[in-house]
């Protein structure tokens, strides 16, 4: 049996209120890929932060052994200099800078006040190397794209001299190919001894890098799945653990619903990149959509997914040149503003809730009403009371969990945000809703109800247009699928003749674009 | 709902802070700080900050965006329109309507700049901040010898801007000013029960009966000490109705209103506004337009109150608002902020400088006071939220 690298006996870590972490045990033995799984909020970054002394020994109980040592963590600094290096989910690093110079930052390289820059890219290059990156380390790191800026977190890790690893969701912003290849680059690393933590919502990808799984629910360790026992661990499985009961199926079954008359149409869209005029990034679609109809758009990152939804609403991204919007059979040009497609009906439910989807320092309440706030309003004076009443409303219905609607959306959990980004297009009352990215970053129960919310949504005699980079999840709730590559349209089918085989190929037979 | 105590203490921390402050100058200065001059002073002194943070807010909102130029502004339209009335001899009341324009005019190019070109605020106002006291010496030094404009013979817009209504002598007790202030108390206790009542009707959430009578007590004791004090040194001071109207038209909007909401989510998130259908330049624009308007008010009670326009007119206003607002628990980040608070803020500056006059400190001192306050307030009520997480 492998030397236990490291041993988290009996954490327990409460904040005002809540006990974060209750008794949690974990054990990592030296040379595995471990991987922590659970639902949002169920305790893994907490478990992190007290592993790295982001929250200093003194704040939790129990101990941390870390190579036969107790360990008692005041600053990162400190499990650093022991080489536990921790990588989080959003990308830490300056645009404007260098690669070398992000790698090195906090860490410079050099004597005294004086940086020897000579040393610093030579080092970075060395450690680009190692994760596979031919770019020179004096390129700036806005202009690589977010897969390699992943590479180059990695790399930055590396050269603190890294002997654990912890990646927080390392491909939540990554697609497909960029996925696969950082995965094998963990796989490589063990091959040279290096421990690894993963933290990871994608349960395929956990199954295909790990050892162990450990599972945390609520605070607790519930089990440690060991990946080369006797039967190979299901997904399944693994959710049974995370939700603690066992989920028949993933996806609610659709209700055959009647599919109405085509609602919204575009016809030869194409747009242009709004800062490379040059450059389309929607070209030539044409796609429609019916009345209670769920139309799934399948790409993968950077198809021009977003681009496409963000064009027909209101021209909010990009530059319109050549296309038609139709909506109940009439062409509408739409001004270049959202409240002009807010007014025909149309709703963008962005893939990034944090980013521009959710005002997360104003309440669950203001959150909700937002984007009807007029029709809470008798000449312009808000009616508060009857937003108060509005925002329970969708709590109940979405099953907000909070304990008062004036809660501040940044206190929510993801999958809570992203239901109150859904009430907030709920309530003003669309015939057409684009969701982009739905589901990105929510645990298993949470997707569960995202799904029943949309096919309501259909049942209720709306349009939706559903944008997604997750297959089965596509497979599964759409009635038709719209297949997305390089800026076109390279395909079109019924959810019943789909499957993740022809719409691979779909992609590949139109090549890789350029 | 009930809260507990400490959130009770932790909500108001300013308000307690204003509260031994003042309980301070009061025994440093062996109760002049509770004189009704004291009182009348505060109002009287600070009424160009009520107003002037009042449109600060607005911008601050938007996400931490300053006005730099209203200062000079105040200097430049306050010449302005001394020139009008004392030199071109147009009559007062057309005055104040072209100062106001003036300030639409400005306003109106400030928004543009800000809003559809893009230029950052600080750099927009900047530009204001410098030229604008500039132009405003040089009219008055190419107009009077002097290099200020007296108007004291401008009976009109001296009554209208400033001096007191229904004036009796200093320790009796004024019957208007007192049954204004009465009246006012009764407004405001009535006002929290038909609030709690309409509350309860229609089945909503409201607060306990006890919390809205202790709320009420307190608010009607604050308006009638006021108003008792301001009674006895000789009635209510004019500039106290337009600091009144002002601060009612934004807690109003800010609290009330549609477009009011629209500035805190601009400041909060702007793209998740925009994409929620707000015009976020339209917010910008009006921003920097209001603050404009807002700055033409404090010019025509500031010139009454000086009685003249001179080259330091509004000298580092901008920054007594921006403190004002700051103090008040306005984000610097913009998103968040109150006119409540900022009157607080506003209040506790005027009390730290009135009491410290009392004491005879030395002027200079006075500043150093003034910036460790600041700060001191700022970093209090961060540490206090902080420990409420």
């Amino acid at each position: 049996m492998a030397k236990i690298l490291l041993e988290m006996k009996n954490i327990t870590k409460t904040f005002p209120g809540v006990k974060a972490l209750d008794n949690v045990n974990l054990q990592v033995e030296e040379g595995e890929i471990h991987a922590l799984v659970g639902e949002n909020g169920a305790g893994k970054s907490t478990l992190m932060n007290v592993l790295s002394g982001i929250y200093p020994y003194g704040t939790y109980e129990g101990d941390i052994v870390y190579n036969g040592e107790v360990c008692k963590f005041n600053t990162i600094k400190d499990s650093e200099s022991r080489g536990i290096v921790i990588i989080h989910q959003e990308l830490a690093l300056v645009p404007e800078m260098s690669i070398g110079e992000n790698m090195y930052l906090g860490n410079e390289r050099g004597r005294k006040a004086a940086i020897d820059w000579d040393t610093t890219y030579a080092e970075a290059d060395k450690y680009l190397k190692m994760v596979g990156l031919t770019e020179s380390s004096k390129v700036l790191v806005k202009e690589i794209g977010t897969g390699k800026q992943q590479l180059v977190e990695i790399a930055k890790a590396l050269a603190k001299n890294a002997k654990l690893l912890i990646l927080d969701e390392p491909t939540s912003s990554l697609n497909e190919e960029d996925s696969r290849a950082l995965l094998d680059l963990m796989l490589g690393f063990k091959k040279q001894g290096m421990t690894m933590i993963i933290i990871s919502h994608k349960l395929n990808e956990v199954a295909y890098v790990s050892d162990k799984i450990t599972v945390v629910r609520d605070g607790s360790t519930i089990e440690t799945l060991d990946c080369h026992g006797s039967e190979p661990i299901s997904e399944d499985r693994i959710i049974k653990g995370m939700v603690g009961r066992e989920i028949t199926n993933r996806f609610p079954k659709r209700e055959n619903v009647a599919v109405g008359e085509i609602n919204m149409e575009v016809d030869h869209w194409t747009v242009h990149h709004p800062l490379y005029p040059e450059r389309k990034v929607v070209d030539d679609v044409s796609m429609y959509v019916r009345k209670g109809e769920v139309v799934g758009i399948y790409g993968l990152m950077g198809a021009g997914r977003t681009e496409l939804a963000m064009s027909i609403f209101g021209q909010s991204y990009g530059t319109l040149t050549a296309g038609t919007l139709k909506i109940d059979g009439k062409e509408v040009r739409l001004r270049k503003t959202p409240t002009d497609a807010i007014k025909h009906k149309i709703a963008y439910v962005t893939e990034d809730r944090k980013g521009n989807g959710l005002v997360l320092s104003q309440s669950i309440k203001v959150n909700t009403s937002l984007a009807n706030l007029d029709s809470i309003a008798s000449r312009t004076v808000i009616d508060k009371d009857r937003e108060y009443q509005v925002a329970e409303e969708y709590r109940d219905k979405l099953n907000i969990k909070t304990p008062t609607v004036e809660q501040l959306v940044g206190n929510l959990s993801g999958g809570n945000q992203q239901k109150v980004l859904l009430a907030k297009w709920m309530f003003a009352e669309p015939d057409i809703l684009i969701l982009d990215e739905p589901t990105r970053g929510i645990d298993v129960g949470a997707k569960y109800e995202i799904y029943c919310i949309i096919n309501d949504l259909a049942a209720a005699g709306k349009s939706v247009i559903m944008i997604s980079s997750e297959l089965p999840e596509v497979l599964a709730m759409s009635d038709r699928i719209y297949i997305m590559n390089a800026s076109k349209i390279v395909g079109e089918m019924k959810a019943s003749e789909a499957t993740q085989e022809n719409i691979m190929a779909a992609i590949l037979k139109s090549g890789r674009g350029d | 709902m009930k809260k507990s105590v400490s959130s009770v203490l932790k909500e108001n921390t300013m308000i307690i802070v204003l509260l031994v402050v003042f309980l301070f100058f009061t025994w440093r200065t062996g109760g002049t700080m509770f004189s009704p001059t004291s009182f009348n002073s505060l109002i009287t002194q600070n009424a160009y900050v009520y107003i002037l943070a009042s449109g600060m807010l607005m911008c601050m909102l938007t996400g931490g965006n300053i006005d730099l130029s209203c200062g000079s502004v105040v200097c430049l339209v306050g010449a302005i329109g001394a020139f009008f009335m004392k030199i071109a001899g147009l009559n007062a009341g057309v005055s104040v309507i072209l100062m106001l324009l003036i300030g639409i005019v400005y306003g109106i190019v400030l928004g543009y700049l800000i809003a559809y070109m893009n230029i950052p605020p600080w750099i927009a106002t900047l530009a204001g901040y410098l030229a604008f006291r500039g132009l405003g010496t040089a009219i008055l030094s190419a107009n009077s010898t002097t290099g200020s404009i007296n108007i004291g013979s401008e009976q009109g817009f001296l009554k209208v801007f400033s001096g007191k209504m229904f004036t009796t002598k200093n320790n009796v007790l004024n019957v208007p000013c007192i049954t204004v202030g009465i009246i006012a108390a009764i407004l405001v206790v009535l006002l929290n029960i038909i609030s709690r009542a309409t509350k309860l009707k229609k089945g909503y959430e409201a607060d306990s009966a006890q919390s809205v009578l202790i709320k009420s007590v307190i608010e009607a004791a604050v308006i009638l000490l006021v108003g008792y004090k301001l009674a006895m040194a000789g009635g209510i001071p004019t500039v106290l109705i337009w600091v009144a109207a002002v601060l009612l038209i934004y807690h109003f909007i800010t609290d009330k209103t549609t477009i009011g909401r629209h500035f805190y989510v601009v400041g909060g998130n702007r793209e998740a506004a925009r994409l929620s259908g707000v015009n976020t330049r339209r917010i910008m624009f009006l921003a920097y337009l209001n603050m404009a308007v807002i700055t033409v008010v404090t010019t025509w009670v500031v010139l009454a109150r000086s009685q003249a326009a001179n080259a330091t007119a509004g000298t580092n206003y901008e920054m007594d608002a921006i403190s004002a607002c700051v103090v008040g628990g306005v984000s610097a980040y913009g998103g968040s902020g109150r006119i409540f608070g900022m009157v607080v803020g506003a209040t506790l500056i005027g009390v730290i400088n009135l009491g410290m006059s009392l004491m005879n400190i030395d002027a200079n001192f006075q500043k150093v006071v003034k910036g460790v306050v600041l700060l001191g307030a700022v970093a209090f009520d961060i540490i206090s939220k902080r420990r409420g997480k």
